[in-house]
């Protein structure tokens, strides 16, 4: 009679648990189902040229992406620029140069940049990092690299080189905790085999630890880039928020996340709404295959040994 | 004569490797700087506005100076427990099925995989899509709806700490268990549950401190509201939604509002945060491990 009634109890158990698991899969596909219903007012109307077309008129009705995928991957792409080599740099210091004692607590501090909410660094970025853009940082690359016919224009302050800024600095200790991770899983006799071919440290790092761990950092870069697609709070409080393609890295721009978050509430009219929604699923379907591509490249270097990160 | 290392080369390795070790210093410094940065000027603007009228009251007009966030420090609380609530359970009977009873199965390894993209789906997507699942049926913004976009972010990382954490109880223990005639799921609900506790507690420390902070999500759910919560069904006011519309407006006295909420937002993440360290070594971002 026990047996019975435990059997019983026991399927009914591992049923229960079996519905969690799969709910996650629900999850999924139910943001992706109420996504493409939602949208399909704009999917209809505008097809794929949607992703090709620049204008972004609300009161006509007229409706394009262009210039919010060009603010978002402009903006990603800068953020990558300034935090991948940081980051590593961060991370070959813990791993290879860094007295034991401080590998914790330097870790510690970066992931506590992590910690940090979107909307606290959007607002240390509108009192502390824009002012200081517009004063000091601007002024200067407008006076040595304006030749370069990338500062040019009027310089607020806010802008995409901010918002990239910005950017880097949340996308940072993404980056360099898997970069950590990959690094500490090339096996030690790599190293070992360099440095008794009488390397330097650097070159021990060069060939023997970041040949090695090539593919996972490539894969910490992409899981960077799709953090920087998606992050909305900060950039759209310091970016300026104008549909538009930037033609300067002063120029105000606007992002696929950002363009959701400001215009949302606001939203008259069923295509207007559908619109944004569409550019939801978009953002959906991009960091989805970003995050996929990353997570295989990483669990080809450390073979599922790793922490999952973010 | 045999070929000797000219002294050249072995300057310019040297120098090599002194560069190197100066910019990866560097780069340490560089990124530790703006925590600091960040953390210290909110230290100062916030405790210089912090006072017991934050605590303790609703937010004036334009104009009118005190004012507080405490509805909207209520709020955070409310849509935060509801989202443990259901995030939390979901999260841990997934990672138990991982565990101890998907094994090495291909479903369980596409449930972890969809799991990790699910955690990098951007926090503003989950507002979408609780906004056109629970908003619009219902014609009204809603805690609730704020409640489900979190827990649905709160899922995966307790999915995969529970699932990590079940994997350091050691099989003997189990079969200690089921050799002692005790059904399969009071195996695992009263001893690796049990044992695995302090660790999955953790997790869900670390997914409640992650979205303790998420304002993207809650723009369209819990939209805001100047005055005390008094349903799960009507809009919200909330502790990061508050620091947002403050942070954007024009008003000092806002603003001042803005660096106090933000400060108390950070100690509370900071504190979970620290805590979990301190208790298991474990970080932010590797929750596992």
């Amino acid at each position: 009679m026990q047996r019975g009634s435990g059997g019983v109890a026991d399927r009914t158990f591992a049923a229960l648990m079996l519905g969690c698991a799969l709910s996650i899969f629900a999850i999924v596909a139910l943001i992706l189902g109420i996504l493409i219903l939602r949208s399909r007012l704009s999917l209809h109307e505008f097809g794929f040229s949607f992703f090709l077309r620049s204008d972004w008129d609300p009161v006509r009705g007229s409706f394009g992406a262009v210039p919010f995928i060009w603010g978002t991957l402009a903006s990603a792409f800068l953020a990558l620029l300034i935090a991948v080599p940081l980051a590593l740099g961060v991370a070959v210091f813990i791993n290879e140069m860094c007295p034991r004692a401080l590998r914790t607590p330097i870790s510690f501090l970066t992931e506590l940049l992590a910690a940090i909410p979107s909307v606290v660094y959007g607002l240390w970025a509108i009192f502390v990092l824009v002012p200081i853009m517009r004063r000091s940082v601007g002024p200067f690359l407008k006076k040595f690299f304006g030749w370069t016919g990338l500062f040019h224009g009027p310089n607020f302050g806010i802008g995409l080189l901010t918002a990239s800024m910005i950017l880097a600095i949340m996308v940072l200790p993404v980056i360099s905790s898997i970069a950590r991770d990959v690094i500490k899983a090339v096996p030690n006799t790599q190293r070992e085999g360099v440095l008794a071919l009488g390397a330097t440290r650097w070159e021990m790092v060069r060939i023997g630890v970041l040949r090695n761990a090539r593919i996972g950092i490539v894969g910490a870069v992409i899981l960077g880039l799709g953090r920087a697609l998606g992050e909305t709070m900060a950039v759209t409080m310091v970016i300026g928020n104008h549909a538009a393609i930037p033609k300067s890295l002063f120029a105000p721009a606007y992002t696929l996340a950002s363009v959701i978050a400001n215009e949302f509430t606001e939203a008259t009219g069923d295509l207007y709404l559908s619109a944004l929604i569409e550019i939801g699923l978009a953002l959906f379907l991009v960091t989805i295959v970003v995050n996929a591509i990353a997570r295989l490249l990483v669990f080809m270097v450390t073979r599922g040994n790793t922490a999952r990160a973010v | 004569m045999p070929h000797r290392p000219s002294r050249a080369n072995v300057g310019r390795r040297q120098a090599a490797n002194h560069l190197f070790s100066v910019l990866a210093i560097l780069s340490t410094v560089l990124v530790i700087a703006p925590l600091f940065a960040i953390l210290v000027y909110l230290l100062f603007q916030g405790v210089r506005s912090l006072n017991v009228a934050f605590f303790t009251h609703l937010p004036r007009p334009v104009g009118e100076p005190g004012g507080g966030m405490a509805n909207s420090i209520v709020g955070s609380g409310i849509i935060l427990a509801l989202a443990s609530l259901l995030g939390i359970p979901v999260g841990i009977g997934a990672g138990i099925y991982l565990y101890e009873f998907g094994g090495g199965k291909t479903l369980a390894n596409a449930i972890r995989f969809t799991a990790d993209v699910l955690n990098g789906v951007p926090s503003i997507v989950m507002g979408i899509a609780a906004y056109s699942l629970i908003v619009v049926p219902q014609k009204h913004f809603s805690a609730f709806a704020a409640g489900v976009a979190l827990a649905i972010m709160m899922v995966p990382t307790v999915t995969r700490t529970t699932e990590e954490m079940l994997a350091t109880v050691p099989n003997a223990v189990r079969e200690a268990a089921l050799g002692l005639g005790i059904p399969k799921w009071r195996t695992v609900m009263t001893v690796s549950l049990k044992t695995a506790s302090p660790g999955i507690i953790t997790g869900c420390m670390l997914a409640f401190a992650r979205v303790a902070g998420e304002t993207a999500p809650l723009l369209f759910t819990a939209f805001g509201n100047q005055f005390w919560p008094a349903s799960l069904n009507e809009p919200i006011a909330a502790l990061p939604l508050q620091i947002f519309v403050y942070a954007v407006s024009p008003y000092d006295e806002w603003h001042r509002l803005a660096w106090a909420g933000a400060l108390v937002l950070i100690v509370l993440i900071m504190v979970s945060v620290t805590l979990v360290r301190v208790v298991t070594g474990r970080g932010m971002l590797n929750g596992g491990h």
